[in-house]
């Protein structure tokens, strides 16, 4: 009996706690379906802020340019960050060391720091403020988590068979294309994935040296900062909203499913 | 190419001692090798920034060595000020997430809810949405409820964002930890409280500095969250570094502002990385 309590009060907790969590996005995503200027007033049922989303350039815009940074630095660090991972794995104790704390400055330093530096970085070596800086700041801040993501999966391989791979004829770049990437997939997957989600995710960053490139969140923060923000906002958050549970929710289904076959 | 043919099975008879020994220090040199494009970058992107950086700090407009930046800071009592209460919302926010996420975390990996992963996700799934749409929404309910303190409404905002981070390392190191130690604890008689002050704390310590980072240094050099739930007394030291760089002429005192904010930040990495010495990280952060 005192345990069912028990089990009955932890549960209530977990729920109660659940619900503070989801109700703000809940909240968000009903106020989205009425056209009121103001914040939480209610004007009627409507899809005009949605109408008013999915005709807005700019803010079609700002997403095209967002996916497209996304993936391309995600892309890029998922090729550096892999090569890394397998060289700073068989470094010695020293060398190991040094290269860990190049790759956790970025990670731990303030993101307002690390932009600010790129900012007068990239004036000074005259590299315009746009795409290619974007892209390259993205690409570097994303390729630490590419590591963390690679590296175990390296510590589950055969190290011998990046040498039996030599030991056959294969080049350095050969063997390791053909005989160590192919086991690191899973890893580079999720670093991949890692990267792509940082990328867009990112706009502290981004908002330093975007020289006019919008992407969402840069979109979503100069309209927030502003008094009075568009009721646009709720219909793209909304969406946004939706959008990310939904991929993430698949995401656990599809290797809830493969661990279950795995066990089977 | 002559590595390559060394290393070949059929390469020239050697001394079969000496061979190895050069085939292991080209394969030694090659594969760490692999790590060379991504570090020479990170000098060239994220070292070489920061002494640019450095530069801009220690010079004045003319190009002058000076420490006028750094003085900047120290004689102005507003401005330590707006540091001493980023470090208090910080403090705060801190506190506020490991109170909450802490019982959770206990909840969620004990047995009565037989760690059901798929509540455990729901509540770290937030991490994956834009901190700015979370602020949103929370803006939302804070001006539904009409919360009118900018500061409460800043803190709650922070709260409401960070939580999962301080949540998720809390969980893995409790629910990664051997519960043989638990089940002894009582054994031997201690109370449930007992256990958990003398056994449980302890055990997640790793989990409870990572996951005091992982809130802690985000809240401290905010700017974006108090800009959207506060007015301009909400300034946070973020906001101030933010203002600094809006124009160019700002760039020294702007610099001198982000090394004091990095030097905080690296004593409290230092002080983090003592706290954990020796302890194995029970589980991933992310």
């Amino acid at each position: 009996m005192k345990k069912q309590v028990k089990t009955a009060l932890i549960w209530s907790f977990v729920i109660v706690m659940l619900f503070i969590m989801y109700v703000p996005i809940l909240i968000l995503i009903i106020y989205s379906f009425t056209d009121a200027k103001a914040l939480g007033v209610w004007n009627g049922f409507s899809f005009e802020l949605y109408k008013n989303l999915f005709t807005d350039s700019e803010i079609m815009g700002a997403l095209g340019n967002s996916l497209i940074l996304a993936a391309v630095s995600a892309t890029l660090a998922t090729v550096l960050g892999t090569a890394a991972a397998v060289g700073i794995y068989y470094m010695k104790r020293r060398k190991k060391s040094a290269s860990e704390f190049v790759a956790n400055i970025t990670m731990e330093n303030a993101e307002i720091v690390t932009g600010v530096a790129f900012m007068m970085f990239f004036l000074a070596v005259n590299i315009h403020y746009g795409w290619a800086a974007l892209i390259i700041a993205h690409t570097i801040i994303t390729v630490p988590y590419v590591i963390l993501s690679v590296t175990p999966k390296l510590s589950q391989i055969n190290p011998n068979l990046y040498e039996a791979g030599l030991d056959l004829g294969a080049s350095p770049v050969g063997s390791m294309l053909k005989v160590v990437v192919p086991q690191l997939i899973p890893g580079m997957l999720s670093g991949f994935i890692m990267a792509f989600t940082l990328s867009l995710d990112d706009f502290i960053v981004s908002k330093f040296i975007n020289g006019g490139v919008e992407t969402i969140p840069i979109y979503l923060y100069n309209a927030l900062a502003k008094r009075g923000a568009d009721p646009t906002l709720r219909a793209l958050s909304s969406v946004l909203f939706v959008a990310v549970l939904s991929v993430l929710i698949a995401l656990n289904v599809v290797s809830a499913k493969r661990r279950k076959k795995a066990v089977v | 190419m002559t590595d390559e043919k060394t290393v070949k099975p059929n390469a020239p008879a050697q001394s079969g001692e000496v061979r190895r020994e050069k085939k292991r220090k080209i394969r030694g040199v090659k594969r760490t090798a692999f790590a060379m494009p991504y570090l020479a970058l990170s000098v060239i992107f994220v070292v070489v920034p920061l002494f640019i950086m450095l530069y801009y700090a220690f010079t004045d407009l003319d190009g002058g060595f000076t420490l006028d930046n750094f003085a900047h800071f120290f004689s102005r009592p507003n401005i330590m000020a707006v540091m001493g209460k980023s470090f208090l919302v910080a403090l705060l926010t801190t506190v506020v997430c490991f109170l909450l996420a802490y019982p959770l975390a206990l909840a969620l990996s004990s047995t009565a809810l037989n760690k059901k992963f798929i509540l455990v996700m729901l509540f770290i799934m937030p991490m994956w949405i834009n901190s700015l749409l979370r602020t949103y929404a929370m803006k939302i309910v804070l001006h539904i409820l009409s919360v009118s303190n900018a500061w409460t409404a800043v803190t709650v905002g922070l709260v409401y964002d960070f939580f999962p981070f301080m949540l998720l390392p809390l969980y893995s190191a409790l629910s990664g930890m051997d519960k043989s130690l638990i089940e002894a604890s009582q054994d031997l008689g201690a109370s449930p409280v007992k256990t958990l002050f003398k056994v449980k704390l302890p055990l997640s310590l790793p989990g409870i500095v990572s996951g005091v980072l992982m809130v802690f240094m985000p809240t401290v050099s905010t700017f974006a969250i108090s800009d959207i739930l506060g007015d301009t007394s909400t300034y946070l030291f973020g906001n101030v570094i933010d203002q600094w760089f809006r124009n160019s002429g700002g760039w020294h005192i702007g610099s001198a502002y982000s090394f004091i904010l990095l030097a905080l930040i690296a004593v409290t990495v230092v002080i983090a990385n003592k706290l954990t010495k020796g302890k194995k990280e029970v589980g991933g952060v992310l």
